[in-house]
């Protein structure tokens, strides 16, 4: 199981990531969870000082913007 | 605090060495987070490649390193990551390792050339020396 964290206060951006997240996950057909974290200190805590960021089994794969679809997909799977 | 979906992000980096100039580095970042410069970052996570901290550095609009000697610890953390930075190191600035008191006065007179768009990284290798910098900036 994945776990995909989309980190952000909650903007338009941090939805778009959500979005294209589980979209890739889903055609990658693997089994996932996704967790929003919005709390600043704990955004703070995984060393992020840009939104959003996408964190894939603990580990920070973008930050500070909206990555492609197929990049994501790379991110998932790396 | 992490900056959310704006644009024109900032991170500065600062070697904080052992010696005087690494000190004086440290102020200096701390002194332009303080003053909304930009956001203040911790080199020595970078340095341990956590990735919260590399991501920021690559999804940052500008990153600034301020480093103390020629050594340039924090400008050679970005790159090591595939991070180009506004690189400033005091020592090029007119600064001499070992036989700089840290004052405010100093750490005013850097954090001005830093902020004064006129005195940008390339040119800053000519600052403060002899006390003028030759750039147009304050210095």
């Amino acid at each position: 199981m994945k776990k995909i964290q989309i980190l952000g206060t909650g903007c338009a951006k941090c939805n778009k990531l959500q979005e294209i997240s589980e979209q890739a996950a889903k055609e990658l057909g693997i089994a996932y969870e996704v967790e929003k974290v919005k709390e600043l200190n704990k955004i703070m805590d995984f060393g992020v000082m840009i939104t959003p960021a996408l964190v894939v089994d603990g580990e920070v794969k973008v930050a500070g913007k909206v990555p492609s679809l197929e990049e994501v997909k790379k991110m998932i799977q790396e | 605090m992490a900056d959310c979906c704006s644009g024109g992000t900032t991170l500065l980096y600062a070697c904080s060495g052992a010696a005087d100039l690494g000190e004086i580095s440290d102020m200096v970042a701390r002194r332009l987070r303080d003053e909304g410069f930009g956001r203040m970052t911790c080199l020595a996570a970078v340095g341990a490649e956590l990735s919260g901290f590399v991501q920021s550095a690559k999804g940052a609009d500008v990153n600034i390193t301020i480093d103390g000697c020629g050594t340039a610890c924090a400008r050679k953390n970005l790159e090591r990551i595939g991070v180009t930075p506004n690189s400033y190191i005091l020592t090029d600035m007119g600064l001499v390792k070992g036989e700089t008191p840290v004052t405010a006065k100093i750490v005013s007179e850097i954090c001005a050339k830093i902020k004064d768009p006129s005195c940008a990284p390339s040119q800053a290798a000519s600052a403060v020396k002899g006390g003028g910098c030759g750039c147009g900036c304050s210095g």
